[in-house]
């Protein structure tokens, strides 16, 4: 273990401003990435529901 | 099918293509004005230091080719593909690639070679003279007909597709890095006294590449547009 | 096929869809869990470098990010190949599925090299070989994905992007040898990526650990992807979900 302290660990041996720029940009990305493709299915499922509803009842939309 | 047939084809094509552009002239001459007024914006914007302009001149020169090239690539099908003609082609018995060839050559021949023969006259506006100045042109006349050839294909693909002049840009100019710097490196290189051979052999390779690929990758994507 | 299973069931969208929703969870999970121990490996087990101190534990994203841009740009190219041969939906589906995943790597890797390349070489950005074609490659990702929304045909849109990206294929790695070239030619701005010190293995072993976890987070991604494209492109309702709806329509009445 190289760290001695949390804040030696945050600071990364004065790099910490690159090394935390890309490890949260990657993780921000991928959190988007999932959280879209998240809303996106909840979208094109609730749109069928929709298309499959309206087909059968007209008054439960 | 017998190879004079092949040639007829093409030559027939060319034929029609540079009589049409004959007949409306100033579209031809419009992306050739283009290019002059491009270029001689760098110098007003840089400055006119002679060492500057020699530096910057070779790749300036090479990017208003490659726009101006980009600029006429939404003629090649597209009055074609208006009136029907482009479907009748895919009709007849000739390979849609041969075809494809004829309408990329007078492509070149109306909007790639008067930049190649404009070229001597521009890079004199930059300070190149000599060896470099013929290595220019040189690069120009390996380098424009596989801008064409690309071009080609970014054109059929966005045929008849909206906002189309903007798309073609997008994905050709990324196709286009390496004759840029294929092109640009050999005035380059010339100019620094290692002689632009190298590039210009490059050059020569990328074409012959995109001879064999392009037109093949054309007449697929107009056979998609024309679906 | 010897294996005994049907593989060729699992190339139309109706038998694809379940088998996809099943094995989403598990990349998912496994994805998650590998990236956890290659973090912890990167910065607990991993030396610090003695020549470019803690800056270097960038590479655990950014090359990762890298090799998946490239991957998946060539897989892409691949589904589209296979589309354009076989003349198959599920292909062109998952060629689309690829896109922006394939896209944001490429994103990534361009930001992550940037933040590398500011404390190692002092420059945010060099035009080496390496970032050009990856440069490239962003544009080319964004070529594929604006043209097919540009075209409403969707026959006509997966097969001009399908075009495109095959084009792109052949133009990655000509770029790549074309910059190289031109940088031997520029001596002064050539930059060497080599870092000269030799990478401890356990350096290694972090960084293929979050490879793999990148590599499996992209196949989640995608499976998911195709999943709404699937959901959004067929008119036949969603498989495993239309006996539920219809049974909810008629509760309803």
């Amino acid at each position: 273990m190289q760290w001695g302290s949390a804040s030696e660990f945050f600071a990364m041996g004065g790099y910490g401003l690159y090394v935390w720029t890309s490890f949260v940009a990657t993780a921000l990305c991928m959190v988007w990435e999932v959280s879209a493709l998240w809303r996106r299915r909840v979208a094109a499922r609730a749109e069928q529901r929709a298309a499959l509803l309206g087909g059968t009842d007209e008054t439960t939309a | 099918m017998s190879g004079s047939n092949m040639w007829e084809a093409v030559s027939g094509i060319v034929r029609r293509d540079l009589l049409l552009a004959m007949r409306r002239r100033s579209d031809a001459a419009m992306s050739v004005f283009f290019l002059v007024i491009v270029v001689s914006l760098f110098p007003l914007g840089v400055g006119p230091e002679p060492a500057v302009l020699r530096i910057i001149g070779p790749g300036v020169l090479w990017v208003a080719a490659l726009l101006a090239c980009l600029l006429s690539l939404g003629r090649v099908f597209t009055a074609d593909y208006l009136d029907g003609v482009l479907e009748q082609m895919v009709l007849i018995p000739q390979p849609l690639a041969i075809l494809v060839v004829g309408k990329i050559l007078a492509h070149w021949l109306i909007s790639g070679l008067p930049v190649v023969l404009l070229s001597p006259l521009l890079g004199l506006q930059f300070g190149l003279s000599g060896e470099p100045l013929g290595v220019l042109v040189m690069s120009l006349l390996l380098g424009t007909p596989t801008l064409s050839m690309i071009g080609a294909i970014g054109a059929a693909l966005v045929l008849g597709v909206r906002g189309s002049g903007l798309l073609v840009a997008l994905l050709v100019l990324p196709l286009y890095v390496p004759i840029l710097i294929f092109g640009a490196g050999a005035v380059t290189s010339s100019m620094a006294g290692i002689g632009g051979e190298a590039n210009l052999s490059l050059l020569g390779a990328c074409l012959v590449l995109s001879l064999f690929l392009a037109p093949w990758a054309t007449a697929a994507a107009l056979r998609i547009a024309l679906e | 096929m010897s294996t005994g299973i049907n593989w060729l069931k699992y190339s139309s969208p109706q038998a694809f869809y379940p088998l996809a929703g099943r094995l989403i969870p598990w990349f998912a999970c496994v994805a998650v869990a590998l990236m956890g121990i290659g973090l912890y490996m990167g910065f607990f087990v991993a030396p610090t470098d003695f020549q470019q101190g803690e800056a270097y534990r960038i590479i655990f994203v950014h090359v990762p990010a890298a090799w998946m841009s490239m991957f998946l740009y060539v897989v892409m190219a691949v589904w589209a190949g296979i589309g354009m041969g076989l003349n198959a939906r599920l292909s062109f589906m998952m060629a689309q599925a690829i896109a922006p995943t394939g896209a944001m790597f490429t994103f990534l890797a361009l930001l992550t090299g940037a933040m590398w390349g500011k404390p190692t070489w002092g420059a945010w950005w060099v035009w080496d070989a390496r970032l050009t074609s990856e440069l490239i490659l962003l544009f080319q990702y964004a070529g594929v994905m604006l043209l097919r929304t540009s075209i409403d045909d969707m026959r006509r849109a997966d097969r001009a992007s399908a075009v495109f990206a095959l084009v792109g294929v052949v133009n990655v790695p000509i770029i790549y040898f074309s910059v190289q070239w031109w940088n031997t030619l520029h001596q002064g701005a050539s930059v060497s990526m080599a870092t000269g010190s030799k990478m401890a293995s356990t350096m290694l072993t972090a960084m293929l650990l979050m490879t793999v976890a990148f590599w499996l987070y992209s196949i989640a991604v995608i499976l998911a992807r195709a999943r709404c494209i699937m959901i959004e492109r067929e008119s036949l309702p969603v498989w495993d979900e239309k006996a539920a709806v219809i049974q909810e329509a008629v509760e309803a009445r």
